[in-house]
Formats: C-alpha cells, structure tokens, sequence
C-alpha cells in the first residue's frame, strides 16, 4: 500500500532564514522553559520550573508577570519608537500644540488598574497557599550559622524523631578549590554524576522523601542568612531570634541545590544547601539509620564520661 | 530685553570673590555651590565606579583572583553607599543649586550660607568613610543596608562609617531645607506653583521626603552604634531586641531614599523632552500629581525589601499591593512622556538621546520591579542578581542618565561653550550599549540562582558573568569620555552658546545669557508671555 505523496514546496532562501530564526525563537523559548530543576545549567536565561506544584505555580505567575510586562512593552515601545521615527525635525514634521487629552489620561490609567487587579489575584491565591504548612508531614529545623547550615529533623509523619540532626559545610573538593592560591580550576571541582558542582556541594546533604509535605522551621545562631533553593520556588531568610515558617516538596528524586542568599560575612558565597529526594520507603529507612547512630553514639559518650576516672557523677 | 539689560548690569559689578578661599571656601552663590557639588559628585561617581570595576574584575570568571572576600565586602558596602550619597544624591543637589534659582527668577538660594555648610560638609564626610578602608579591621562589610547582627561585627571603623552617615544626612536636611525655601518664598512674581518647571516641582517633592525619612536613617544607625559601643540590644535577639526592627527602620527610610534618588531624574526628563520634540509637555498637572502621588505611596511599601523576612500574610498582602499602585502614577509619567514625542519636531542632541534612553531603560526598571512586587515570585528573585539588574536599570540607566541628561542640556549655560556633540554622541551610544551588555545578563544570573553579594560562584554562571564584566569595563572607561567632553566645554570649545542655547527651550533659565552672569535675576523678571514653558497662556 503506497501512501499518496504529499508534495513539499521547495525551501527557498528566504523560507531557510524564516525557518532558521523560528527554530532559533523556539530554542530560546524552550531552553529556559527545560532548565534543570536540580542545579543552574551554563547560559541559563530563565527561572527553573522547579520539582512540585508549588514551584510550578511559582513559575506560572513568573511567567504570567512576564508576558504582561512583554505586552505593555510592545505598546508602550511600538507608539515611542514609532514617535521617534515619524515626528522628526529633519523629516519635516510640525509640532502640535496639545496639552492635555482627559478620555487618553483616564483610559491609560484605568488599564493599568485592571491589568494589576488581574496580577493581584492569583498572586494572592499562591501567597496565601504558599504561607500555610498546615497537614506537613515532615519537620526539619533549618539553622544558619556562619558559614554552614545545620539541619534538625522534628518529626516525621506526626512522630517525634529522637535526635537527628547534622551540620552542612562545604564540600571538601570546593573549599579546596576555592582559595586564592588554589591552583585548582573550579571547572575541575565535579560530582560522581558528572555536575559541575563547585560551590554548590555539602559535607551532608539535608535527605527528605519525595511526595511529602515538608515543614521548614528556618533561623539563625548568628547572624541573617538566607535558604534559597530554587527547585523549592522560594527563598526564606534565617533570622537570630525569630523562626520563619515555609513548606516545600518535591516530586523526583534528586539532588537539588541552592545558596545562602542573605550577606552574612566574608564566607557568604561559601555556605551552599543541597537537599536530597529520595523515595518515601527510602528515607524511612535512612532515618531509622540516623536515629540508631544517634543512639550508639550517645551511649558511647555516656560510657566515656562515666568511665573517666575523674569525671563529676551526675 | 529687559532681564538681559538687568543682568547686563550685574556682569559689570561682577563681583566675583578672588582666591581660592574666598571664591570657593566661602562661597554663599549657588551657581559656585552648585558647581562644587557636581564635581564632587563626578569624583565620587569614579571612585564608587573604580569599586565596581574591581567588583566586575574579580566575578569575569569563577574562582578567587584579586580579592579575598571580606574585602569584596567591604567594596561592595562602599560602592552602594558612595554611589547613592556621594555621587547621585550631590549631583541632583548640585543640579538644583544651580537651576531652581535660574528657572524660578530668584537671585540666589534663600539660605546661602547654610548652603555652604551643607555643602562644604560633604568631602569630610567622604574622608571619613573612604578612610575606613585604611583602618585596623577595614571598613563596614554589612552591605550598604548594614543589616545587624552582621554589620556589628565590624571592626571599630563602624563608627567612623556612622558618623559619616550622620554628616551626609545633616547634608541632605539642610539642602532639603534650602531648597523648599527658595522655591516657597523666592518665585518671581508670576511664577505659581503651578506654573513652575517640573524639575523644579519634583525637587520640592524630594526635599519633603528627604526631611521625612534622613532623621530616620539617622535614628537607625544611632540604635546600631549604641549596640556596639554602649551595650544596648536594641537589635540584638538574646537581650530581648529585634533583628526585623532595623529592617523596617531602614527601609522606611530606603524606599522614600529610592524616589529621592529618581524623582528629580523624572524632572530633568520633562524638562529635556519637550524641548527637543518643541511641544509642551503633555499633562502638565497629572506630572505634578504623579510625582505627588508616587511620593506619598513610598511612605507606606517599605516591607516589600523584607518579603522573604515571613512577615503574617496580611502584611505582606497590603505591601504587595501599595507597591503595584506605584506603578501607576509611574506608568502615567512614562506614557506622558511618550506623548510629549507624539506629534512633536524632534532632533536627537544628545540631551535628548540620554532622555530616551531613560525612559526605555528606567521603564524596563519598572517592568522587573513590577515582577518584584508580586511576593510569591518575590521569594524567587529577592537577594538574587535579577534585583541587582533590577535596581542598577532603575539607578543607573534612570538616576544617573538623567543626571548625564541634565549636565548636557545645561552645561553650555553653565560655561557659556557648546560641548562637542561628536565627543557627545559617542559618549551616549557606547554607554547605552555597553550598559544593556552590564546589566541586562544580571536578569539571566538571578534567575538561574546567583545569589546578589558573592564574590565567587558556580561555573554554570561563568558565561553570563563575562559578558556582564565586559559591558562593566566598557561602560567604565566609555565614563572618561563624558569627563573629556566636560574640561573641553569649560576650558577649550571655542563656539559662543547663545542665552537660548536650544530651539525649542523654554523657562527662565534661557532668557539670561551664556554663561550666566555670575549674580543673575537680582532683581526679579517680569514674566512675559511665550517665557514660561508651563501655564502661562490662560486656560
């Protein structure tokens, strides 16, 4: 059975250039549209869509915002330039005399309203969604401290965890390569999986499980910090004495990295988040690990300080 | 010509004061006064800007290869605080020293010798902060926010950085205080309110929010040296203060700072426009009451620098939307604006050219800070290199343009030479380039996660990283063009400027001649119809 061949018109210059640039639109359109959720990726243009329906609606009105700012400029640019194009001196053009046009100065400042009303409302849905934790089931204490984070895991699943709690520095390769005198090229500093990830890996990575509605509790022992991470589709800064309340989740696995966003001394640029998704079944037992460590290691240093000879009992 | 005859006279009791002393020491004329502000601020513009080439050397590539990070620090806190109260701050006063007194038809300011003293204070102030960088501990790496805890971890230059701050803010009161006198009480007969030039309207405007908002900056940093030095906690959580309370001091005072720092911008703007498109400006009053309104609305957005604080979702919901509404009375200026063009006979010196460009480049400002004020996408760019792009459109292609904008249009009043428009052009299209190749990737950085305030980063921002510092250096050096074009119209240019030194100008300022008399309008001008730009054919 032939198929009836369907004829193609013969690609003319002008349709490989039309062809060329719109191939070339689309690209621009959908690489920012692709950029990885877990890490920056090189020439990056956009905001990552991130890993959960939080970080989507995020995105969304990112891009909602963005396109209206796109239409306003068109209108707003296309009557400038058309202006500067046809109201020359040089090109014979006389001035008008109008002062003044009340229809024109309402209706460009009605329009306005309108189109902010229109930015207002979904804005407000997201933030009042985005500010509630309410039905988390995991909580994890978030605290800055110059230069490294320290993570506390609360809760999990309505159930207390018993001490699980670890700090998170810089990743060795990093701090090494980072130094004035290193001699070591960052584009050298690279993760098992291939990532370019200087500056943007741990010691210890904050693990959490995927499909979970995670409770941030963010501080700070020292001074401000900021916990951004970008998949997460929020920042919140960590402040001495006050405890800042965020939810997040992600949805795949992976490892998703971030920095501290808020000034805090001469190692600001130092003190990278990088937080692991792993399956649910997966980081139940990772925790059930952690909390038997914490277990042995408490018990190991009860029997030091009991056993030195010279210790205070009690 | 009955102005001219009268300045005419004044040119020959030119009592200009001999000596260095005498002449600039003691000066009580606003046009020396004037003068001295502006070249201080020039000079400051290159040691803020000397600052950021260092900023843009060391992040052209990842890595540490010039500076170690606490003095990256120091440099980034310096150059904030020196651009905005060293180089745009002086450069607007000194724009109205020298022309609220010419566009009104009043002699001098109505304050001189406190004009003095707010002048003369400011190099020592700029002593004492650049010397902080020369002291045990360095100067003040807290960015120029000085957030605390941060900013208390200083060394004991801290001091020397708020006592700088308190002498520039008594600058700044005292400069408001003179300026809102002069055009109160100084306005030739004729000159209503509402016939004033609106550069003139838009200073009366910063001065009240000057005097609003300096003594509470003031207050802030008070609180911040009490902390360190004399053991109170206002600020300090353990002692029962509050981090967030510096926060919301200061912004109070930042976010009027910001409108102080453009409004006079959007004065010059409406000055320039409709002098080269020969037209009067469209919506003369909705300009006033723009600006009056963008005035009041800074008063009461301040919270949108603290989204990512967790402020309660009603707090944050009454920042989101005072801080839209701005964008209305701002949209109105900018449309205005590009009315003003429409059915205009425009040429493009290159007054003109730096006025467009700041409106395309201020509005495209406006678009990514209205994209700052919706909070939940607020949480994504806030302290991220997309507000950096955001703020230096807004500051640099908006104050500073306008300021470049001013210089040129008035400069050949001011020295009585033409500047070279060649030289002029150049300037202007190697700027506008080179400042889109700056600062418009900042945009791409921010978005992708580079955090604002980091001197090294992550190779996958390396590409975007190198173009921005390419941009810096041209813009940079593109700089000493304009320095050139300055020296070559006060010492070299031959051309005579006429006392109306463009077609389509209008105002007070043009019917004295070039370079206006030392003493102008001694005795006030009697108004004339077709003198006034605004308002002076009955409605």
């Amino acid at each position: 059975m032939t198929q009836p061949v369907i004829p193609l018109a013969q690609p003319t210059a002008f349709r490989r250039a039309v062809r060329a640039l719109l191939a070339l639109a689309g690209a621009l359109l959908a690489v920012p549209a692709l950029a990885n959720p877990e890490h920056p990726s090189p020439w990056q243009l956009n905001l990552t869509r991130g890993d959960s329906g939080l970080s989507h609606d995020v995105w969304d009105l990112h891009m909602a915002v963005f396109y209206v700012c796109i239409g306003i400029g068109v209108v707003v640019y296309g009557a400038m330039v058309y202006a500067l194009i046809r109201f020359r001196k040089s090109k014979g053009a006389k001035p008008a005399g109008f002062t003044h046009n009340t229809t024109l100065e309402v209706v460009w400042t009605v329009i306005p309203v309108l189109i902010l009303i229109g930015l207002a409302y979904p804005a407000t849905h997201l933030l009042v969604y985005e500010n509630n934790t309410n039905g988390s089931q995991l909580t994890v204490k978030v605290t800055g401290i110059q230069w490294m984070w320290r993570y506390d895991y609360l809760s999990y699943l309505g159930q207390p965890v018993n001490r699980v709690g670890f700090l998170s520095k810089l990743a060795e390769d990093s701090n090494v390569a980072r130094q004035a005198d290193s001699g070591v090229s960052p584009w050298s500093v690279v993760s098992a999986h291939g990532v370019h990830d200087y500056l943007l890996d741990v010691t210890h990575p904050l693990v959490v499980p995927t499909h979970t509605k995670i409770q941030f509790l963010i501080t700070a022992a020292d001074v401000i910090h900021g916990f951004w991470v970008p998949a997460l589709g929020w920042q919140a800064d960590a402040i001495p004495g006050q405890i800042h309340d965020a939810w997040g989740k992600f949805d795949t696995p992976g490892t998703y990295r971030g920095q501290c966003a808020q000034l805090c001394g001469q190692d600001h640029a130092y003190m990278p988040i990088v937080i692991k998704a792993v399956p649910r079944a997966e980081f139940q037992q990772w925790l059930v690990d952690q909390e038997n460590r914490s277990r042995m290691d408490a018990i190991s240093r009860t029997a030091e300080v009991t056993g030195a000879p010279a210790a205070p009992q009690g | 010509m009955s102005t001219h005859a009268a300045t005419h006279d004044d040119v020959h009791h030119d009592d200009v004061p001999k000596g260095f002393v005498h002449r600039w020491l003691f000066a009580t004329n606003h046009k020396d006064i004037g003068t001295m502000y502006l070249v201080l601020a020039l000079v400051m513009f290159f040691i803020g800007g000397a600052m950021a080439m260092v900023i843009r050397a060391e992040l052209f590539e990842p890595g540490l290869q010039l500076v170690q990070p606490y003095f990256f620090n120091e440099l980034t806190t310096l150059h904030g605080l020196i651009m905005i109260f060293g180089a745009i701050m002086p450069a607007f006063v000194g724009l109205a020293n020298w022309q609220i007194p010419l566009m009104i038809g009043a002699p001098d300011m109505a304050l001189p010798r406190m004009n003095n003293l707010s002048f003369w204070i400011l190099p020592f102030a700029f002593l004492l902060l650049l010397s902080t960088l020369f002291l045990p501990g360095g100067a003040a790496a807290g960015g120029w926010v000085m957030y605390p805890p941060l900013v208390l971890q200083s060394g004991e230059s801290l001091a020397f950085t708020i006592f700088a701050i308190h002498l520039m803010g008594i600058s700044s009161i005292m400069g408001s205080i003179n300026i809102i006198a002069t055009i109160l009480n100084l306005r030739a007969p004729g000159v209503d309110l509402l016939k004033m030039p609106l550069f003139v309207w838009t200073w009366l405007i910063t001065a009240f929010l000057l005097i609003a908002v300096m003594p509470v900056l003031a207050g802030a940093v008070t609180m911040l040296l009490t902390d360190k030095y004399f053991g109170t906690n206002f600020f300090n959580a353990a002692g029962g203060g509050d981090v967030l309370l510096y926060e919301h001091i200061f912004w109070f005072f930042g976010h009027p700072e910001v409108y102080v720092m453009i409004l006079p911008a959007f004065g010059v703007i409406s000055e320039v426009i409709p002098t080269f498109a020969r037209k009067p400006i469209f919506g003369y009053k909705p300009m006033v009451y723009a600006t009056a309104s963008i005035a009041f609305l800074s008063f009461i957005v301040w919270a949108h620098h603290m989204f990512t604080v967790g402020l309660p979702v009603g707090a944050q919901l009454f920042f989101m939307y005072a801080t839209m509404l701005i964008s209305v009375p701002t949209g109105v200026k900018v449309f205005n604006w590009v009315a003003t063009m429409w059915k205009g006979s425009m040429t493009f010196e290159t007054p003109m050219l730096f006025a467009v460009a700041f409106v395309i480049l201020f509005t495209v400002g406006g678009f990514s800070g209205l994209m700052l004020g919706l909070v939940p996408a607020d949480y994504q760019y806030h302290n991220s290199y997309f507000v950096v792009a955001h703020f230096h459109y807004v500051l640099v292609t908006g104050a500073a343009f306008g300021i470049m904008t001013g210089v040129y249009y008035w400069l050949p009043k001011w020295t009585g030479h033409m500047y070279s428009e060649r030289w002029g052009k150049i300037h202007f299209w190697l700027s506008v380039i080179s400042v889109n190749v700056l600062f418009f990737p900042m945009h791409f950085l921010g978005l992708a996660g580079m955090p604002r305030r980091i001197p090294d980063y992550n190779v996958a921002f390396a590409d975007w990283n190198m173009v921005s510092s390419i941009g810096g250096f041209v813009f940079g050096a593109t700089q000493l063009i304009f320095v050139g074009n300055i020296i070559y119209s006060v010492y070299f240019a031959k051309s005579r400027a006429p006392a109306r030194v463009w077609e389509g100008a209008r105002g007070l300022e043009w019917e004295v001649p070039s370079p206006a008399p030392h003493h102008t309008y001694s005795t006030p001008p009697e108004i004339r119809p077709g003198m006034l730009a605004h308002g002076d054919v009955a409605h």
